[in-house]
Order: C-alpha cells, then structure tokens, then sequence
C-alpha cells in the first residue's frame, strides 16, 4: 500500500511540493536568473581567459557590500564600487612595479577580502557573514530578490548590446581597434557586468564559489560547440539547470545550497568533458587536429 | 622616385603619407623623423630588423599609438577619420590568433563588416554579398561552414584576407603574411595582390623575408628606427641599402629568406 501511494505521487511530490513553499518560488526564481546572468557573462568570461580576474572581483566585493549594508544604501552600489576599484588597483599595481600580473591579481583580491572579513567582525551591523560567503538564496528578502532583478536585467541589457563587439573583442582585439570599435569601453564595460554579475551570483551562491558560476557553465559550453551563439544558449542552458536542480537537491537532501549549485555545475562539466561529441575525451582521437 | 611613379595622377591624394613622425613610449624613441608617402594603387615592402620599428609604424597607421611629432594622413585625411571609414585593414600573424575560439569561416569575414553595420551589428544583404564575394576571391567559399581552428595556416590566412576584402579598405597592412603558408596560398596571395593594387588599394607587407620583397613588391621601405630609403624595388632594394638597414651585416643573407635573429 504504501509503495504504491508512493510511486503514485512521488514524481509529483518531488517535483510541486517545495513550489508550495513562498521561499522555494523565490530561491527557485533567483537562483534560476542568476545562472542566466552568469551563465551568458562566463562565454566571455572563458573566452577572453579571464577565470582569475573573475575570482579576483568576485572576492573584491566583500568589503564594498560590508560598507553599502553599514552605510544602509544598497550593497550592489558598495560591490561595484569595489569590485571595479579592485581590477583599477590591480592595473595599476601591474603598471607600476615588477610584479607578475597573477601575483598582482591574487595580492589585490585577497587583501580586499580580508579587508572584508575585518570590516565585518567590526562594523556593528546584522550582516550574515554567512550569507556572504556561502549564499542564502532560500532566505532571501524582498529587496534583494528586487536588487538581483534590476542587477540582472542591466548586465543581461548590455551584455545583449554589445554581444558583438564583445565577442570581436574576445578574439581580435586589434582588429575591432582598427575598424573604430572603442575597446577600452567595451574592457571596463565586460569589468563592470562582470562586478554586477558577481554581486548576483553572491545571492544564491555566496563570494567564495561564485568564480564558478562564472566559468564552469562558459567552459562546458566551450566542449560542445564551435559556434558562439550556440555557446551562449547552451552555457546559460546548463548554468539554469544546475541552479534549479540544485535548489531541489538542496531542500531534500537538507545540504547547503550554493555548494549543490555549484556541484551539479561540475557534474555536468565533467559529463561534457567525458563524452562530448568532438571534444570529449572519450571521442576526440579523430578530431583534435 | 615616388614622383615618377605617381606621374600622370598627380590629381590623386596620396594613400599614405607620413610627414616626419616620433613616436617614444614612455621615453624610448621607437621611430624619428619617419616621413613616407605611397600612392594608391601600390604594394609596398616594409622592412627591417626586429625593433627597428615595424610594428610602430603599422600602430602609427592604424591609430594605436599617437605620434609625438609629425602627423599621419591617409587619403588625405586623419587616421581616426580613417578609421571611420574603414580605410585601413590588419591582417595578423597566424601566431597572434587563438584558434580555438568558437567562430565559422564566415563568422570571421563577417567582422570585416562590423564598422559598417550599426551597433547590434546585425548583418544586411548587402553585408552577406559582400562576405560572400570577399570569399569567393580567396577560395574558401567551400569551408564558409568550417571553425577557424580547422583551417591549414594558409587557409586561415587567406580568411583574414577575406575579411580586409570584405572591410573594403584601401590601405591593407599585412604582418609577415607568407610566414607558415602553402604554396597554394602563396600564389593566390600574389594574384590578389596584384589585383589589389589594380583596384587602388595599397597594401604594405613588414617581412623579414627578402626574397619575397624582390618578388612581390614594387615598392619597398626600409627602416631603422627611421625610413632609412623609400621608392622603388629596382632602385632601392640594393645591397648597399640593405646593409645599412640590417646594421652593417653582409647581404649574402638576400639569397633566402632569413630573420632578424640571424642578421643580428
């Protein structure tokens, strides 16, 4: 009897009973915008070879959402602040002296993080440290889901603009240059969506992983296909699965939702990099040239 | 020497003319005094040792670096308005491309047409004849379809080609453009060459490679730091001259092709 009432609503229970819950909806919603934002942004995150410089802004935030909550305005503006400041001071820093741009980029991020950390146990405020590093899509509040949106229809806006030219860009620089395409605009542009997106991912994955939801769906896409356009449909395919099945995984199995997220991301990475039709190791013996 | 080349148009505006430019960064002098002035309607050699100031120049005529001094016209006009116009095109070393990017053949053609399109950059008809034409010319329209990174050297070499073709620009700037080619595409590069410069473009190629100076070029441009001589191959491209360029190194060297590292 009571195998059979399961199999009868189990499909249906595991699939509709959390959408009763007001905070599912929601953690469901934003988590799947937010792999749509990311998911578009990581094409040219992996293109352009920026997977450290998306680690770097991502932890730069940290202090910037501290002071926005300190300051009582809203934390993406603090991010942004930050997060651009950090890739300017890394620039600079690279610019000036001797050091190696990675050893620049690692010193930059980590000092900004930390600056972070010591602002947090400082600054009298009802921060979450945890929520900052981990995530909390599942108890997000109103003005978040708000910010998030607004955030992401911005980055999604320009992204679809300058899709282009970005993506021109990414591959030859000096040509886009020489035809007259401004490409110190289009640089601190892809920086600035890149600060917004991770002020985004921040919300349902928390700073410390949210480097992955930059890269990992750009560079499963990467295994599947030649074509950019079909890279940038199947990295934010992949990228919006992963957060809802995530999700899902996360309020049955009670775990910690950004680390589902971000370990069905790799899943699917790894299932990519086994058996994808061209470069798949299991099939790229004929193709690789 | 250019005078009498240019005898017979003299109506024309030059293609390119550089009146005494410096260009320094930071301090460190990479070009003085450089001053130049092409037809249209020419191919011309740019030669010199590594450092002597090549790619300078070639960033001088695409706008990348301001010159100190002096200034640069191209059909008479600024470079940035050059730019506008699509005026100027870059064909790159293969080396300088990543090959695994995710774009077709025709992809890559297409962004010869970008200046041309407004900002979503979305392709008219007339944008597709013209990719599809300037693919025709190279012989790559059978593999329009193909990932760039598919292509032979040659083969991709000639897409970039195709995109200039298709940017119509008047003044093509080619780096080391028989560096890694076929022998197909080496032929097909010197026709489309010549019907190149028949149409009035002019096209500059920097090499190391002095054998293909004699065959290709009818003009050629030595530098060091400055434009040491300019006019035409026959005239110019002497041992003597040569020499001089390569900083006092025998030109024995000109029987075959040879790079910087050994002339130096």
């Amino acid at each position: 009897m009571i195998n059979q009432a399961f199999a009868v609503a189990g499909p249906f229970t595991w699939l509709f009973d959390p959408l009763s819950h007001e905070f599912m909806r929601r953690a469901l919603l934003v988590s799947a915008l937010v792999g749509a934002v990311c998911g578009l942004l990581s094409c040219y995150m992996t293109l352009k070879g920026w997977a450290l410089m998306g680690d770097a802004v991502s932890h730069a935030v940290m202090p910037g959402v501290v002071v926005a909550y300190a300051l009582g305005i809203p934390f993406s503006i603090g991010a942004f602040v930050f997060g651009v400041g950090s890739v300017a001071l890394i620039g600079f820093v690279k610019q000036k002296s001797r050091v190696k741009e990675d050893t620049v980029i690692g010193l930059v991020f980590t000092g900004f993080f930390a600056l972070g950390l010591v602002l947090v146990s400082k600054i009298k405020s009802n921060i979450d440290l945890m929520h900052i590093l981990f995530g909390s899509p599942l108890g997000i509040s109103n003005a978040d889901l708000m910010q998030t949106f607004i955030i992401s229809v911005i980055v999604v806006v320009f992204l679809l603009i300058y899709r282009r030219d970005l993506m021109l860009y990414c591959f030859d620089p000096t040509h886009a240059r020489s035809i007259g395409i401004n490409t110190t605009f289009l640089h601190y542009l892809l920086l600035s969506v890149l600060s917004l997106a991770a002020v985004a991912g921040l919300q349902t994955v928390g700073i410390i992983l949210v480097v992955a939801m930059l890269i990992t769906p750009g560079a499963t896409a990467y295994l599947l296909t030649d074509r950019f356009d079909r890279m940038t449909t199947l990295a934010i395919m992949s990228s919006v699965i992963s957060s809802i099945i995530g999700v899902y995984i996360s309020y049955w199995s009670d775990i910690e939702t950004g680390g589902s997220i971000v370990l069905v991301q790799t899943i699917i990475f790894l299932l990519a990099f086994l058996f994808a039709p061209r470069y798949g190791i299991l099939n790229s013996q004929k193709s690789i040239p | 020497m250019i005078d009498s080349l240019r005898k017979g148009k003299a109506t024309e505006i030059s293609r390119i003319q550089a009146n005494q430019i410096c260009v320094d960064y930071n301090g460190l002098v990479a070009l003085y005094d450089a001053s130049l002035e092409l037809p249209g309607g020419c191919i011309c050699g740019l030669v010199g040792m590594n450092g002597a100031g090549k790619s300078t120049f070639f960033k001088a005529l695409m706008g990348f670096v301001r010159p100190s001094r002096g200034n640069i016209l191209i059909n008479g006009q600024s470079v940035k308005h050059a730019q506008r116009d699509q005026a100027v095109a870059y064909v790159p070393q293969n080396e300088g491309i990543d090959c695994s990017f995710p774009v077709s053949v025709w992809d890559v053609v297409m962004m010869g047409r970008y200046g041309s399109m407004d900002i979503f950059r979305i392709p008219r008809e007339s944008d597709r004849k013209a990719v599809w034409h300037a693919l025709e010319r190279v012989e790559l329209l059978d593999l329009r379809r193909r990932p760039i990174g598919e292509l032979s050297g040659g083969q991709r070499k000639r897409a970039f080609l195709a995109r200039a073709i298709a940017q119509r620009a008047s003044v093509l700037l080619l780096d080391e453009p028989f560096s890694g080619v076929d022998v197909r595409t080496e032929k097909l590069m010197a026709e489309l060459f010549i019907q190149f410069r028949n149409e009035g473009r002019t096209i500059l190629i920097s090499t190391h490679d002095l054998s293909h100076v004699r065959d290709f070029c009818d003009l050629v441009v030595l530098i060091n730091k400055t434009v040491l001589a300019y006019g035409e191959t026959s005239k110019v491209f002497t041992s003597e001259n040569i020499t001089m360029t390569f900083g006092g190194m025998p030109p024995n060297l000109l029987s075959g092709p040879i790079t910087s590292e050994d002339s130096l």
